[in-house]
C-alpha cells in the first residue's frame, strides 16, 4: 500500500484534495423539457461550489439528482469515487449527502428540536442496530424489530445515546445564536419563514454530512437575514464543510464560493472562480446580461 | 368462451361508466371520491322507484335518474369536497367516505334494507345469433354505455367546457391563472361523474334484477379497482380498466365459481398497486407534492393526562364500573373496550405516521380467526391464542402491504381498503380453514390458568386489562424516539428520506404495530361472541374505527378510548337501530372533519 504511493501523487493530493463529488454527463428530462442536459463538474474536499443561472435553468433539478429525489436519465454521479446515481435518497444521505429544499421542508408538526434530532437519527448506532441488514429485502425487518424492541425497553445504552443526541441537537441549534434555541420546543409550523429555513439547515447539518447541498437558502430573506446566512456559510467553510450552493443573490455567491458553475437551459455554460465567471461573456449574455441589456434598452 | 367474453364486456362497460366518474373527479379535484359507489346505488334505487312505483317509461326514468344523481353529485362537491379544498387532500378523502356512509344508510332508511326485484323493462333472451343467446337488454346496455363514453369523449375534446375540464385536470393552478373557472369546472365534473354513476346504477339494476340499497359499497370498490387498473386520473384508462376487469372477472367466475368475484377484484387492485401503481395508462406523480395529512388532522396537540388523572380513570373503570353496572351495561362496556382497542390500533399508523387505514377490519379478522382456530380447534391456551392473533394479523398485514409503502397518500389508503376487502374475500373462499360463509361457531370463552372467563364482569375485566396493555404499548412507543420518527414520516416523507431514513420502513413498522393491536381486538371479539363469520368484518367496521379516532383525536391514545365510549357506548345505551347508527357516524365524521379536525381530545395546534 504505502510503497505504491509515490511522492508525486502525494504532493498532487496535497495541492488538490481528492474530489468528494464527481458528476459526468448528467441528464434528466421531463417530457419534452430537458431540465438538465449533460452537466459535468467536480467538487473537492472543503470547496464551496455555487450553481447559478436564470430561473428554470435546471439548478434545482441538478440538486435533486445529486440528492436522489430524482434519478438521472443518463450520466454518472460519484461520491468519494463510488457510483451513487441509482441509489435512493436515504442511501445517499447515509453516505453523507445532506440537503435543504428550495421551498423549504421541515417537519411542520414537530418541535424544532425534534426536527434536528431526526436529522441525526440515521447516525445513531445503539438505537438502530444491524445497519447493514437495512438494505436487504425481508431481512430489513430484523433491525426494524430490534429498533421497536429498544424503543419499548429503552436500555441504558440507548438512553445514553439519546441524551448525547439531544446534546448534539443543542449544538446545532446554537449555531444560529438566539434564533432557534429559545424556540426549541415550538412546533416548526409556528416559526417565521426565516426560522423554518434555519431549522432545515440545522437538520441537514445534524447528519454531519460530507457534502451539503443548499437550494436557495436565503430565498425570501431580507438583507440582515441574508447577511447572517452569509456569516454562517463562511463559518461552515472555515470548518472545512464541502458545499454545493444554489443561490440567486450574486454578492453572496461571489463572497462565499471557491468556484461558480453557471447553468442555462440545462447546461453548464461556464465554470470558474467568481472573478472568472463574472467576466465571462457567455455568462453576462445568459444571466447577468439580460438585466443589463434591459436596462440599457430602457435608458435609450 | 364467447359467452363469458360477452358477459365480461357488458359488466366491464358498467364498471367503466362508474370508473370514468372516479377518474374525472380525481383529475380535476385531486380527490378519490368514495361517494361514487353510493351515487351508483342511489341511481339503482331511484331508477327502481321511478319504474316500479311511478311507472315511468324506461327512457324517462333514465333521464330522471341522471338528473337526480347529477344534483346529488353537485351536493357532494359543495358540501363535502369544496369546503376542504384548501386543506390537505386526506380531509376530502375522509369527507367523501363519510358522505358515502350517509348516502347508503339514508337510502336504507328511505327504501328499507331488503332486496327487491327490478322490473324487467327489456327482454333478456330474445335474440339468437350463432350459437348463443342474448337480449335487448344486453344490446341496450352496451349501446348506452359505449354511447355515453363516446359522448363524454367528444364533449371533453370539442367543447369549451370540456377543454376547461382537461386543462384543470392537467394543472389546476395554471388553468386558474389562464382564466378557467376552476370552481365551476369542478362542479360540472362532479355532476357529469355522478350522472354516469347513476346511469350505470339503472343499467346494472336491470341486469342483475335483484337490487338493494346497500349495493353501493361493492360497486364503488369495483369501480375503484377499474379506475386504478386503468390509471387514476386517466379517462381512457378508466374505460380500459373497466373492460379488462369485467373480462378477468367473468373468466375467473367461469373457472372457479361465483364466490371468487371479490377475491379477483381486490386481488387485481392489490396487484396493480404492487406492480404498477400508475395503472395501465396513468402515472404516479414524480415528486410527492404535499404530505397527505400535514398539520391538519394530526395537527392537534393531544391533551396529556396527568398520572393521577390516568390512575383515577383506571380506578373507576376497574374498581367502580364492575360493581355498579348491570350485566347488560357490562356487556356494552366490553364492546366499548374491544372497539377502543381497534381504534387504538390506528393511533400510531394513521395518527402519528399519517397513513390513513381504511381497512383495519382486515387485520382484526385475521386475529379473530387465528385465535378462534388455534384455541377452539387446536386447543391452544387462550393467552397464546391472543398473542398469536396479534402476531398473525401483523404478519399478514405486513406482507400484503409491503409492496405499497413506496407509495404515499391516496394510494396507501386505497391499498388498506383493498386489504380489508381481500381479507374478507379470502376468508369466504378458504372453506377448508374458515368454513367460508358459515363461519366458526362454538368458540370457547377465554380461559386463564384453568379458569373459564364467562360472566360479564370477568369478561369486562379481561378486556380492560388487554386495553390497558395496548394503551401502555402505544403510549410508550409514541413517546419514544420511534414516535418522533413516525411523526416525521407523517409530516414529510421526502424530508425524512433526505435525512437518511427509509420512509417505507417506518410506515410499514407503524402499520405492523397497528395490525398487531387490531389482531388482539379480533381475538377478544371472537371469544366473547363465540361465533365468527366474514360479514362481521365489513367496511363499516373499518369506518367505525376511523371515525372513533377522528372523534377522539388522531394522535391521542386516550382519545381512541373516549371516541369508543361515545360512538359505541352511547348508541347502545340509546338502543339506536343499526342504520340510524351508521347514519349518525357518517354525519358526525363529516361535521368533525369540517369543524373540529383535531378531534375532541386535543387542542388546536
Ligand atoms: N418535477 C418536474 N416535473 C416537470 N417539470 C419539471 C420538474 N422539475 C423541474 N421541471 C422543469 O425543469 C426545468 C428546470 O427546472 P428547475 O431545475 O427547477 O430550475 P431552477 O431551479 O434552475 O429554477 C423547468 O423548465 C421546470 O419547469
Ligand atoms: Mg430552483
Amino acid at each position: 500500500m504505502t510503497a505504491e504511493r509515490s511522492p508525486a501523487s502525494a504532493s498532487a493530493s496535497a495541492s488538490a484534495p481528492a474530489p468528494v463529488l464527481e458528476v459526468a454527463g448528467l441528464a434528466r428530462s421531463f417530457g419534452a423539457v430537458r431540465a438538465v442536459n449533460g452537466v459535468s463538474f467536480q467538487v473537492r474536499q472543503g470547496e464551496v461550489v455555487s450553481v447559478i443561472g436564470p430561473n428554470g435553468s435546471g439548478k434545482t433539478t441538478t440538486l435533486n439528482l445529486l440528492g436522489g429525489l430524482l434519478t438521472p436519465d443518463s450520466g454518472e454521479i460519484r461520491l468519494h469515487g463510488r457510483r451513487i446515481e441509482r441509489l435512493p435518497a436515504e442511501r445517499r444521505a447515509e453516505l453523507g449527502i445532506a440537503r435543504t429544499f428550495q421551498n423549504g421542508r421541515v417537519f411542520a408538526s414537530l418541535p424544532v428540536a425534534d426536527n434536528v434530532y431526526v436529522g441525526q437519527y440515521a447516525k445513531l448506532k445503539r438505537t438502530r442496530p444491524f445497519p447493514r441488514l437495512r438494505h436487504l429485502p425481508v431481512l430489513r425487518w430484523l433491525p426494524l424489530l430490534a429498533e421497536l424492541l429498544l424503543a419499548l425497553v429503552q436500555p441504558p445504552t440507548v438512553r445514553r445515546e439519546q441524551s448525547e443526541a439531544a446534546a448534539r441537537t443543542e449544538t446545532q441549534l446554537a449555531r444560529f445564536g438566539t434564533r432557534l434555541l429559545p424556540r426549541a420546543d415550538h412546533r416548526a409550523h409556528t416559526l417565521s419563514y426565516a426560522n423554518r429555513r434555519r431549522t432545515e439547515i440545522a437538520r441537514a447539518l445534524a447528519l454531519e454530512p460530507t457534502l451539503l447541498l443548499l437550494d436557495e437558502p436565503t430565498a425570501g430573506m431580507n438583507q440582515t437575514e441574508t447577511a447572517e446566512v452569509l456569516d454562517q456559510l463562511l463559518d461552515l467553510k472555515a470548518e472545512g464543510q464541502t458545499i454545493v450552493l444554489v443561490e440567486h443573490k450574486i454578492d453572496l455567491v461571489m463572497t462565499v464560493s471557491d468556484r461558480v458553475i453557471v447553468m442555462d437551459e440545462g447546461q453548464a455554460i461556464a465554470a470558474g472562480t467568481p472573478a472568472e465567471v463574472r467576466d465571462d461573456e457567455r455568462v453576462v449574455e445568459a444571466y447577468l446580461g439580460r438585466r443589463r441589456a434591459q436596462r440599457e434598452e430602457a435608458s435609450r | 368462451m364467447i359467452d363469458t367474453l360477452l358477459a365480461g364486456i357488458i359488466h366491464g362497460n358498467t364498471y367503466a361508466l362508474v370508473a370514468i366518474g372516479l377518474s374525472l373527479i380525481f383529475g380535476v379535484s385531486n380527490v378519490v371520491n368514495f361517494a361514487q359507489g353510493s351515487v351508483f346505488a342511489a341511481g339503482t334505487m331511484s331508477g327502481w322507484w321511478l319504474i316500479a312505483e311511478q311507472h315511468w317509461p324506461l327512457w324517462a326514468a333514465i333521464a330522471g335518474v341522471c338528473a337526480f344523481t347529477a344534483v346529488l353529485g353537485l351536493a357532494v362537491n359543495l358540501l363535502a369536497v369544496q369546503p376542504l379544498a384548501k386543506v390537505p387532500p386526506i380531509a376530502a378523502l375522509l369527507a367523501t367516505y363519510a358522505v358515502s356512509v350517509v348516502l347508503d344508510n339514508l337510502s336504507q332508511v328511505v327504501f328499507g334494507p331488503d332486496t327487491r326485484r327490478f322490473p324487467q323493462a327489456l327482454d333478456t333472451l330474445n335474440f339468437h345469433v350463432g350459437g348463443f343467446r342474448f337480449g335487448t337488454l344486453d344490446v341496450v346496455m352496451f349501446a348506452v354505455s359505449v354511447g355515453c363514453i363516446l359522448l363524454l369523449g367528444g364533449f371533453l375534446k370539442f367543447t369549451k367546457y370540456g377543454q376547461a375540464i382537461r386543462a384543470t385536470a392537467q394543472d389546476s393552478d395554471a388553468a386558474l391563472q389562464m382564466g378557467v373557472p376552476v370552481g365551476r369546472v369542478r362542479n360540472l365534473s362532479f355532476m357529469l361523474a355522478s350522472a354516469l354513476g347513476g346511469l350505470a346504477g339503472v343499467l346494472v339494476g336491470m341486469y342483475n334484477s335483484n337490487i338493494s340499497p346497500s349495493s353501493g359499497t361493492a360497486a364503488g370498490l369495483t369501480a375503484f379497482t377499474a379506475a386504478t387498473l386503468g390509471g387514476l386520473g386517466s379517462l381512457p384508462g378508466a374505460v380500459l380498466g373497466g373492460l379488462a376487469l369485467g373480462i378477468v372477472e367473468a373468466f375467473g367466475i367461469s373457472y372457479w365459481g361465483a364466490g371468487v368475484d371479490n377475491l379477483i377484484i381486490f386481488g387485481v387492485l392489490l396487484l396493480v398497486l404492487w406492480l404498477r401503481p400508475g395503472g395501465l395508462l396513468g402515472k404516479v406523480p414524480l415528486i410527492s407534492a404535499e404530505p397527505l395529512t400535514g398539520t391538519f388532522l394530526g395537527g392537534g396537540r393531544p391533551i396529556r393526562l396527568r398520572w393521577w388523572q390516568a390512575l383515577a380513570l383506571i380506578g373507576v373503570a376497574a374498581g367502580v364500573v364492575p360493581w355498579v353496572a348491570d350485566d347488560y351495561q357490562l356487556t356494552t362496556g366490553t364492546q366499548v373496550l374491544i372497539f377502543a382497542i381497534l381504534a387504538l390500533s390506528l393511533t400510531l399508523v394513521s395518527g402519528s405516521a399519517a397513513q390513513i387505514s381504511l381497512g383495519q377490519a382486515g387485520p382484526m379478522a385475521v386475529g379473530a380467526y387465528t385465535s378462534a382456530l388455534l384455541v377452539g380447534e387446536h386447543g391452544w391456551p387462550f393467552l397464546a391464542g391472543l398473542f398469536a392473533a396479534g402476531l398473525a394479523a401483523a404478519v399478514v398485514g405486513t406482507v400484503l402491504m409491503s409492496p405499497t409503502w413506496r407509495l404515499s397518500g391516496h394510494y396507501v389508503s386505497i391499498a388498506t381498503l383493498g386489504i380489508g376487502a381481500v381479507t374478507v374475500a379470502a376468508i369466504l373462499n378458504l372453506d377448508w380453514l374458515t368454513h367460508g360463509p358459515l363461519g366458526i361457531t362454538a368458540i370457547p370463552p377465554p380461559s386463564l390458568f384453568g379458569h373459564q372467563i364467562i360472566t360479564p364482569t370477568e369478561t369486562y375485566l379481561l378486556d380492560l386489562t388487554v386495553l390497558l396493555v395496548a394503551l401502555g404499548l402505544v403510549v410508550r412507543l409514541q413517546k419514544s424516539f420511534l414516535g418522533t420518527v413516525w411523526s416525521a414520516v407523517g409530516a414529510d416523507e421526502t424530508a425524512l428520506g433526505a435525512s437518511g431514513l427509509r420512509p417505507a420502513d417506518y410506515k410499514a413498522l407503524a402499520y405492523a404495530v397497528g395490525a398487531f393491536v387490531a389482531g388482539l381486538a379480533g381475538s377478544l371479539l371472537a371469544h366473547q361472541y363465540s361465533y365468527l363469520d366474514p360479514t362481521m368484518f365489513s367496511p363499516e367496521l373499518s369506518m367505525l374505527a376511523l371515525t372513533i379516532i377522528v372523534l377522539g383525536g388522531m394522535n391521542s391514545p386516550f382519545g381512541a378510548v373516549l371516541g369508543a365510549v361515545v360512538l359505541v357506548g352511547a348508541p347502545e345505551v340509546l338502543r339506536m337501530a343499526q342504520d340510524a347508527r351508521l347514519l349518525t357516524y357518517g354525519v358526525l365524521l363529516l361535521l368533525l372533519i369540517r369543524f373540529r379536525p383535531q378531534g375532541l381530545w386535543a387542542r388546536r395546534a
